[in-house]
C-alpha cells in the first residue's frame, strides 16, 4: 500500500486482437480488447470456457504473440516472456525430483544470481512460510496434495518478485472448499507484496472475493471486454461477513447474470455440449479422448 | 421421520504403510423416502468411502447400513450409482450401455419391453440423437448423461451420485444440474449426492449435510433447505434462506478444516510461525 495510486496504467493493453488461421479463413478469437491496470491492482478476467480469456492472458505473458495491438508493462512493450511477469497455471508444474525448497530456489538462481545460496534459501523459506509450508520444505511434490502443490506454485511466483503476476485459473483443479483456503493464501502473499495481478477465472465467488475489479468477457469468437465491475469491499476481506452482506450477493447476481446471458456456446450443435471449445482448434465436434 | 436410507454408528478405516487411517468415524445418517440429500465436504475427507458403503461396494468396519429396512450386504440393483468418471463400457454404444443395465435389472421382461425401457431413458437424458455413438465420440457432459440414464434405467429405490458433475465445465454442470432436478421432480427417487460444491448442494437438495474434514470425519448438523422448487440459480442470490444455509455450511466446513490443521501442527512439533488464519484473516 506504500505505492501511490497515481501511477495509473501500469499495464496497458491496447486494441488487442488475436486470430488463428483455419482452413475456412482466420478465426478471430479476441478482438478490440482494451484494459488498463494500475500498479498494485488485482483484476480478474471472467468468462466462459473457451471465450478467449486465457488467450488474452497468454499474450500479456508474452507466450502468444498478438495479431494486432500492443501490451505495455511499466513503460516497456511486451514482446516475449520475461522475468518481469510471473505466470501461475492451473497446475504448478513443479519438478518432481526436486524438493519444495529446490523448486522455489531454482527460479531465484536466475533472478538473483549474485546472491549466496543461503540468502536465496532464506527468501524461499520466507515465502514458503507465508503459504504455510514452512515445515514441508524438504518434501517432494508427490508427497503433497494438489492444494499444497499450488501453494508452492504461488510461493515460487511471488518469491521471484516480478513486476506483475498472471494467474490462469490457478485454483481450477482444486475442489471448491480447498479453493477457499488457497484464496486466503494468495491474499496473504499479495498483502505482503502488492504486485499488480491479473487472474483468469470462471468462478464468480473467487473473482468477487479476491479482486478490485472484475472484467467480464463476452463469448468468443470476437471476444472482448463486456462489462467491468468494481468490487468495493474493504480489505482485508472477511469471507464469513461477506457471506451475509447483501451488497455481495447483488454483485454476485450481476456477474452470474452476465455469464447466463452469454451462455450460448460458440458452436451450438447438439454434439458439442460439455466440450471445452479450444480456440486454437475451432472445428472438432467429437471429443476424441477416451 | 421414517428412515429409508440409514447408517448407524458407521466407521471405516484403511491400512496404509504408516498405519491404520481412520477415514470415517461414527457416521449416523437418516434419509426419508423421496428425499434429496446432499453431503458436502473437502476432497479426501471420505465422501466416496461413505457413498461406496451405501452402494455396498465397501463394507464398514463397524456399524450398519440399511436401505428400505434391509441391511446392505453388497451392491444391488435397488441402488443406482453415478460416478464422477462415468464408468461406461467404451466398446458399447449409448443405447447398449443403458440396455446392459436394463437387461440385468429386468431380466424377466421381453426383449421388446426392455428395448422400450432403454429407449425411454435415452430420451429422458436428451441423447436420442447420439444413441448409436460410443463413449469415445461423446463429450464429458454427454457421457455423464449416459451414466445417469443407466442408473435410472434400473429403476432403483435410491440414486447415489458421487460428485457427478465434478469433471464438467461450469456451463455443462449447470445444464446437468437442471436436468437432474427435473428428473428428480418427475420420479421422486431418494437421492444421496456427494459434492464439494456448496452451491450445487443448496440448489438441488432438500437437506444439506457437511462432512467435517478428516481423518475421523463425521457428519455435521443437517440443514434443511426451505426454498421452493424449481430453484433459479440467479434468483437464489437474493433469497435469505440461500444466504443463511450457504453461510452456515461454509462456516462449518472452514472451521472444521482449521481445527484439523491446528490438531496436526500440534501433533507435529511446535510449529515455527503462527499459521495464517484461514478464516477471517
Amino acid at each position: 500500500m506504500t505505492k501511490s495510486r497515481s501511477s495509473q496504467k501500469y499495464l496497458e493493453i491496447w486494441q488487442l486482437q488475436k486470430s488463428f488461421p483455419t482452413p475456412s479463413g482466420p478465426l478471430v478469437v479476441v478482438e478490440d480488447f482494451n484494459l488498463n491496470l494500475e500498479q498494485g491492482e488485482f483484476v480478474s478476467l471472467i468468462g466462459h470456457s473457451g471465450c478467449g480469456k486465457s488467450t488474452a492472458l497468454s499474450i500479456v505473458a508474452g507466450l502468444t504473440p498478438a495479431s494486432k495491438g500492443t501490451v505495455v508493462l511499466g513503460d516497456r512493450e511486451v514482446t516475449g516472456p520475461g522475468p518481469d511477469r510471473g505466470v501461475v497455471f492451473q497446475t504448478p508444474c513443479l519438478f518432481p525430483w526436486m524438493t519444495v525448497m529446490q523448486n522455489v530456489t531454482l527460479g531465484l538462481e536466475q533472478v538473483m544470481p549474485k546472491v549466496s545460496k543461503a540468502e536465496r534459501e532464506a527468501v524461499a523459506r520466507h515465502y514458503l512460510e507465508l503459504v504455510d509450508l514452512g515445515d514441508s520444505t524438504h518434501k517432494r511434490p508427490t508427497e503433497l496434495s494438489q492444494g499444497m502443490r499450488q501453494r508452492v506454485g504461488l510461493a515460487r511466483a511471488f518469491a521471484l518478485s516480478p513486476k506483475m503476476l498472471l494467474l490462469d485459473e490457478p485454483f481450477g483443479m482444486l475442489d471448491s472448499l480447498t479453493r477457499l483456503e488457497l484464496h486466503e493464501v494468495l491474499l496473504t502473499l499479495w498483502r505482503e507484496n502488492k504486485k499488480t495481478l491479473l487472474m483468469v477465472t470462471h468462478d464468480v465467488d473467487e473473482a468477487l472475493f479476491l479482486s478490485d475489479r472484475v472484467v467480464m468477457m463476452t463469448n468468443g469468437p470476437n471476444a472482448t471486454v463486456g462489462e467491468i465491475l468494481h468490487v468495493p469491499f474493504a480489505r482485508p476481506r472477511d469471507r464469513v461477513s461477506l457471506l451475509e452482506d447483501p451488497a455481495y450477493y447483488a454483485l454476485r447476481e450481476r456477474l452470474m447474470g452476465f455469464l447466463e446471458d452469454h451462455a450460448q456456446r460458440p458452436s451450438e450443435t447438439p454434439a458439442s455440449d460439455g466440450m471445452k471449445p479450444e480456440p486454437s482448434r475451432p472445428a472438432p465436434v467429437i471429443n476424441a479422448e477416451a | 421421520m421414517s428412515a429409508f436410507v440409514e447408517m448407524r454408528g458407521v466407521s471405516k478405516g484403511f491400512d496404509s504403510p504408516s498405519g491404520r487411517v481412520h477415514v470415517l468415524e461414527n457416521i449416523d445418517l437418516e434419509i426419508a423416502q423421496g428425499e434429496f440429500v446432499a453431503i458436502v465436504g473437502y476432497s479426501g475427507s471420505g465422501k466416496t468411502t461413505l457413498i461406496s458403503m451405501l452402494a455396498g461396494l465397501v463394507k464398514p468396519d463397524s456399524g450398519t447400513v440399511s436401505v428400505a429396512g434391509k441391511l446392505v450386504r453388497g451392491p444391488g440393483s435397488d441402488r443406482g450409482v453415478v460416478f464422477q468418471n462415468y464408468s461406461l463400457l467404451p466398446w458399447l454404444t449409448v443405447f447398449e450401455n443403458i440396455q446392459l443395465a436394463v437387461d440385468q435389472a429386468f431380466a424377466r421382461e421381453s426383449l421388446a419391453e426392455r428395448r422400450a425401457r432403454t429407449e425411454h431413458y435415452v430420451q429422458l437424458v436428451n441423447l436420442s440423437h447420439a444413441r448409436d455413438r460410443k463413449p469415445g465420440q461423446l463429450s464429458g457432459g454427454m457421457r455423464q448423461r449416459v451414466s445417469v440414464a443407466r442408473a435410472l434405467a434400473m429403476d432403483p429405490e435410491v440414486m447415489l451420485l458421487d460428485e457427478p458433475f465434478g469433471a464438467l465445465d461450469a456451463l455443462t454442470r449447470g445444464t446437468l444440474q437442471t436436468e437432474i432436478e427435473r428428473i428428480w421432480r418427475a420420479n421422486r427417487k431418494t437421492v444421496v449426492m456427494i459434492t464439494n460444491d456448496v452451491d450445487e448442494g443448496i440448489l438441488l437438495a432438500d437437506r444439506i449435510i457437511p462432512l467435517a474434514a478428516g481423518p475421523r470425519a463425521t457428519l455435521g448438523p443437517a440443514i434443511t433447505i426451505d426454498i421452493e422448487r424449481p430453484r433459479d440459480r440467479k434468483a437464489l442470490n437474493h433469497h435469505p434462506e440461500f444466504k443463511r444455509v450457504r453461510k452456515q455450511v461454509i462456516e462449518y466446513l472452514l472451521s472444521s478444516a482449521a481445527r484439523r490443521r491446528a490438531a496436526r501442527s500440534e501433533a507435529q512439533a511446535p510449529s515455527s510461525a503462527p499459521a495464517a488464519a484461514p478464516v477471517g484473516s
